[in-house]
């Protein structure tokens, strides 16, 4: 074993440029295969923290209720196709009082019990039509992180402030400690302070969300005890379907998991992760290819000595074991130094985090070295094995003789 | 010292088939005693190599009997050869004789670094010994590509001497070498039969290296001749 590992290096040193060259090729091929996982890795984290990162994991709400139906007492057989009502009612009545057993089920951050509701933001004779949401007070940034995109005064909702989008407040003239009317679509007003304005970049919130304290709006939409919803952060996302499931079980209320709102998404992600892995199987895939093809040469031209080694006594497992250290050698040089190339290329992109428009959302951290360099190794000895094993079948008489 | 060392009987040797058929050994019979130093004579194409061939079991006889200290060579399979060869017998070829990014050392000690796995350090000091015998001595830790013809021979009968065989069988060891250069190569051979009594069967087409040996074996017609 040691002695067929010294003839190995011995033969990949004898051609030194040729084994530089092809311990280049594998290393660009693992540096692809390096640079895909961190970018698919980076791009789904990113695309996550952009939509699921603001998002409830899973919300509990009143159940759509289907209208009853008035069937006529007729003979005959009648055909009903009924579709099902998106129409729900705002109004969890009893459901703060889960709150306590929702927070017991493991997996659950944190809930923030809400009241939402439309109305319009008065001042003069600027007027606005607003989605209003009321949270309570220390959870201002529980579901969507207000606090990180407050642009103008603080996150914070005491009674009688507001948080306004920064589009909604340049349309309203509006600057941090102004007063604002606040007309509820139930026709109750209340003169509110802006506390801060937050800029999400994204979606329409900018331009039509207020935040209230929830006092304010049990007060706006005339909602002494319920709320309209509870929203829940979990700490593994992708256990929402299930923990919903749970909730639902132990509570019997209605509890929607996030994948349900964005299963396109998902499926976007999935379909993204599949193209990584096939760019990801076509640089293995090449570097196999690469390696045979260099064995394949080596041992054409090793041929003579070869059929030397076989009459001086080297068994047929010696000469296999001869090949196949080379491609090994060849396979963990190229995965090792392409890794480290990988490394120090992908470490200089600032990481989905903190991306820069137009960068790309490379994640250092998901880019998979100790795989890409041990399927690399593996690829390599597979890669070999077939050269090897003709080298091995050299006839000596003929080898010699040539 | 003496003793049978190796017999074939009836050794017949087939090339291809049908119209290109090429019979080269016909029927040949041959015994060698231990310690013989004997040269292998005869035209051209008469079946010098293919002998040489079959009596190392690198290749197999069409049909025949051949036995080696006390052995069968015909039954045996690749494997069981393979170590009966790397044991009792030693090779020097005219051409593609080394391995051409080793040393002269390297070269000499790999019979025996193939069978233990490694580069012993008494492997060394044999080699050493050898080299040293072979006037090589300030040639030890050369490459054998920086060698020139008559010193790579030298080597290559190092090598073949490295784990003491029985037997050495050179096919034209001397064929690229200047007369000066052929007869030190010879002499050294004579030497080690001389002293360790090994056999050697040496062919060769030059009669005055065939005359420095004891024994000549001439192939003519696919059969020894004289
Ligand atoms: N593998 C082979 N396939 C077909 N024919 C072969 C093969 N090896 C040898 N021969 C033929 O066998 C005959 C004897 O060849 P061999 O090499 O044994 O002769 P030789 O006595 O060593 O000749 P030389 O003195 O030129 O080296 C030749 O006609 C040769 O063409
Ligand atoms: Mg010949």
């Amino acid at each position: 074993m040691l002695y067929a590992l010294k003839i190995a290096t011995r033969y990949l040193m004898a051609s030194a440029s040729q084994t530089a060259l092809l311990v280049t090729g594998v290393a660009v091929g693992v540096f692809i295969f390096i640079f895909m996982s961190a970018l698919i890795g980076g791009l789904a984290e990113f695309i996550m923290a952009r939509t699921v990162g603001d998002m409830a994991h899973i919300t509990i709400d009143a159940e759509p209720t289907d209208p009853p139906l008035l069937l006529p007492r007729a003979p005959g057989r009648i055909l009903l196709v009924q579709q099902k009502t998106d129409q729900r009612s705002n109004v969890l009545p009893d459901a703060a009082a889960f709150i306590p057993t929702i927070e017991a089920i493991p997996g659950v951050l944190v809930t923030s019990q809400e009241i939402t509701g439309s109305g319009f933001l008065i001042r003069g004779k600027l007027v606005q039509q607003v989605s209003v949401t009321g949270v309570e007070p220390g959870k201002v940034s529980a579901i969507v992180r207000i606090g990180s995109y407050i642009v103008e005064g603080r996150p914070d909702l005491a009674a009688g402030t507001v948080l306004l989008g920064k589009t909604l407040a340049d349309n309203m003239k509006l600057a941090v400690g102004q007063t604002v009317r606040l007309q509820a679509s139930t026709g109750i007003d209340a003169a509110l302070t802006v506390a801060g304005i937050f800029k999400i970049g994204s979606g329409g919130q900018d331009r039509r969300q207020a935040y209230v304290s929830l006092a304010t709006a049990r007060t706006l939409f005339a909602m002494p005890q319920a709320i309209s919803q509870i929203e829940i952060r979990l700490a593994d996302l992708y256990a929402a379907d299930a923990t919903a499931a749970r909730i639902e079980a132990t509570t019997g209320l209605h509890a929607t998991p996030w994948t349900e709102q964005a299963a396109q998404l998902l499926a976007a992600l999935k379909a993204q992760a599949q193209t990584g892995l096939l760019l990801k199987s076509f640089a293995l895939v090449t570097i196999v290819i690469g390696i045979a093809s260099a064995m394949l040469l080596s041992t054409f031209r090793r041929r003579p000595e070869i059929g030397i080694m076989r009459a001086m006594g080297a068994k047929r497992s010696f000469v296999l074991l001869v090949f196949i250290a080379q491609g090994a050698i060849v396979g963990l040089l190229g995965g090792v130094s392409g890794a480290a190339i990988g490394y120090l290329v992908l470490s200089r992109f600032p990481g989905p985090g903190a991306l820069q428009p137009g960068g790309l959302p490379i994640d250092v951290a998901q880019g998979a070295f100790g795989l890409a360099i041990l399927l690399t190794t593996i690829g390599a000895i597979l890669a070999s094995i077939l050269p090897a094993r003709s080298a091995a079948r050299v006839d000596p008489a003929t080898a010699i003789g040539q | 010292m003496s003793g049978l060392l190796l017999e074939v009987r009836d050794l017949v040797k087939t090339f291809g088939a049908g119209e290109t058929t090429t019979h080269v050994l016909r029927g040949l019979n041959l015994r060698l005693e231990k310690g013989e130093l004997s040269a292998l004579l005869g035209p051209s194409g008469s079946g010098k190599s293919t002998l040489l061939t079959i009596l190392g079991t690198l290749m197999k006889p069409t049909s025949g009997r051949y036995e080696m200290l006390g052995a069968d060579m015909i039954g045996a399979d690749d494997a069981e050869l393979t170590v009966f060869r790397n044991l009792h017998i030693g090779f020097v070829f005219q051409f593609h004789n080394l391995l051409p990014d080793f040393t002269a050392l390297e070269n000499v000690i790999f019979p025996t670094a193939v069978r233990e796995g490694r580069e012993t350090a008494s492997a060394r000091a044999r080699g050493t010994e050898i080299l040293v015998r072979m006037g090589l001595v300030d040639r030890v830790d050369f490459p054998v590509a920086k060698l020139s013809g008559g010193q790579k021979q030298r080597v290559a009968v190092a090598r073949a001497l490295m784990n003491r065989p029985e037997l050495v069988l050179a096919d034209e060891p001397t064929g690229n070498l200047d007369r000066a250069s052929a007869i030190q190569v010879m002499d050294l051979i004579a030497e080690i039969n001389r002293d360790e009594g090994t056999t050697f069967l040496i062919s060769t087409h030059d009669d005055k290296i065939a005359a420095t040996c004891r024994r000549q074996i001439v192939v003519g017609d696919g059969r020894l001749t004289g």
